[in-house]
């Protein structure tokens, strides 16, 4: 006979301890799981634009220590803190070219005062007679996209309000000549951007005479396509120097081509099932 | 007059310690006097040294990050000012969300809330729990965790940069602390403070307790915002030793038998008795 009812369980030391830890430690991943779901959130914010010599979005948001001395080392006042509401990252900087584009200067103040490295003075400075020169023209911020629909140039307006706003002119945005067919004897003066030189400053944004800008800057990274290997500029050398580390297994595996092809065919249990 | 400012002295020095800071920050931004340029997160002192809060650094290099010299060397020397110096008194003497509490903290006994309120429960080794989680979250979202939610840096950004939406924040903690918890935020589950507490212990400047003076009138008790730390009061002289005190000196500023001080913790046993 058990004496279930008159047995009191006893309470020890040891049972009390590992009983606290799993509690304490199920809270924490209770508190763990919600804490992960808002910072997952928060940190999306993919068309956000990032002062200049900022790291890919992943190392910034893993660099940037969001002290603000870039922002108030910008004389334009361009950087701005992500405020709560904001629905940015919490604390990083970032501009918005329609009220304040960043004005490129050659000395680059925001970068050289970052303490973490979340903005890399290596990558907008170039080696010129054995020193290093900060360039600003290595930036990349982002890339201007032109909406050729509002934009009035495509309309024929002789306007070429981003081409003179641009710090980089005939080299970020050059004007293509075209004939104006519906007129017959105008031209349309076609506002081009150029990937490899624009830095994303938008300077072009800002000075849009549209109501809602027709040239828009959106984050290098989110907007720049990659070609991948396969394929080449045959004609040019240098392009082909893209292939000299790829590997050369090219055959696609799938479960059905890892088979050898006379099993495949010839296996008379897949049949008869 | 005079004699509010004696039983307020230290709680003066700290607002105007917090006051300062804020103030240097806010004129290197808005009117370029780089006495003290960035935020608490880092800074550079006088335009040479650097600084930096070890916490954030800690967890950006939990995230993975290869951080630049000037933040890691910035974060030591904060690190060590605390360490061997000045204790736990970031949270008393620096941190803004300090006032916050402060005030719901003196709402409280003003409204006798300790007496009459409906207990809410909350241990206070929360923190230390909450101090490893956003570590080990930082490496499993690739962002330093505390730092993109913590309210100490919202709304001291918020004081130099401007705040936005950061009100709610500061005023979610100023209920959480007169309406749920006693010192809920700072005593129970700020991490920073328990970062600050854990690397603190060995630190010199203590308050010191004269027990022989001690009328047992439990003063210090009610005022004191860790009051665990003050266990040894009435029962023997010595140190309060634990890295939780924050060092702001209310229980010193409230005792009138003069039993408690400000003073360097002596290491070496004294070996003859006075």
């Amino acid at each position: 006979m058990s004496n279930l009812k008159t047995e009191k369980t006893v309470i020890t030391d040891r049972r009390k301890f590992i009983s606290l830890m799993a509690q304490s430690i199920g809270l924490s991943a209770l508190g763990g799981m919600i804490w992960t779901g808002y910072i997952q959130e928060a940190k999306a914010a993919p068309l956000i634009l990032r002062p200049p010599g900022a790291r890919s979005e992943a190392d910034f948001l893993r660099l940037c220590i969001k002290c603000g001395q870039c922002a108030e080392a910008c004389p334009f006042d361009t950087l701005l803190m992500a405020k709560p509401g904001d629905n940015k990252p919490m604390g990083t900087p970032y501009f918005i070219p329609r009220e304040i584009p960043c004005y490129m200067c050659t000395d680059i103040p925001c970068v050289p005062v970052c303490p973490t490295g979340a903005l890399d003075k290596d990558s907008v400075s170039s080696i010129l007679e054995n020193e290093k020169v900060l360039q600003i023209e290595k930036a990349q911020m982002g890339l201007a996209v032109i909406d050729e629909d509002s934009c009035i140039a495509f309309w024929g307006v002789q306007c070429d309000a981003c081409y003179r706003a641009c710090p980089l002119m005939d080299k970020a945005i050059t004007l293509d000549y075209r004939r104006n067919e519906r007129t017959g004897k105008h031209a349309f003066l076609i506002p081009v951007v150029v990937s490899d030189a624009c830095t994303g400053c938008g300077l072009c944004e800002h000075a849009c005479v549209t109501k809602k800008a027709a040239i828009h800057v959106l984050p290098f990274e989110v907007l720049k396509g990659e070609v991948g290997t396969n394929y080449i500029k045959g004609w040019d050398k240098d392009d082909e120097k893209r292939l000299e580390n790829v590997s050369t297994d090219v055959i696609t595996h799938t479960k059905r081509s890892d088979q050898s092809p006379v099993d495949y065919l010839n296996s008379s249990e897949e049949l008869f099932k | 007059m005079i004699k509010f400012m004696k039983s307020h002295r230290f709680l003066i020095l700290r607002r105007i310690s917090q006051l300062t800071l804020m103030v240097l920050y806010f004129s290197a931004n808005a009117y370029g006097i780089n006495m003290l340029r960035g935020t608490l997160s880092s800074s550079l002192l006088f335009n040479t040294i650097p600084l930096a809060d070890p916490y954030a650094v800690l967890q950006m290099l939990a995230t993975g990050a290869i951080l630049g010299t000037d933040v890691l060397i910035g974060a030591l020397i904060i690190l060590l000012f605390y360490m061997v110096v000045a204790g736990r008194s970031f949270c008393s003497w620096v941190c803004p969300i300090n006032m916050i509490t402060d005030i719901a903290n003196w709402l409280r006994r003003v409204l006798y809330l300790d007496k009459i309120e409906r207990k809410v429960w909350l241990g206070r080794g929360t923190r230390y729990w909450v101090m490893g989680l956003a570590l080990i979250l930082s490496a499993v979202t690739s962002v330093a965790a505390f730092e993109i939610v913590s309210p100490i840096s919202m709304l001291f950004r918020g004081i130099v940069f401007g705040i936005g939406m950061g009100y709610a924040a500061v005023l979610s903690i100023f209920l959480f602390d007169l309406f749920a918890v006693k010192n809920g935020w700072c005593g129970h589950i700020c991490p920073l403070g328990a970062f600050y507490s854990t690397t603190s212990r060995v630190s010199l400047l203590r308050v010191k307790h004269n027990q022989p003076n001690c009328t047992l009138c439990m003063k210090c008790k009610d005022v004191c915002p860790e009051k665990q730390v003050l266990s040894i009061v009435g029962k023997e002289s010595g140190d309060i030793v634990s890295g939780e005190c924050t060092n702001c000196g209310r229980c010193i500023e409230v005792c009138e038998d003069d039993s408690l001080s400000f003073g360097i913790r002596s290491y070496i046993k004294k070996m003859d008795r006075r």
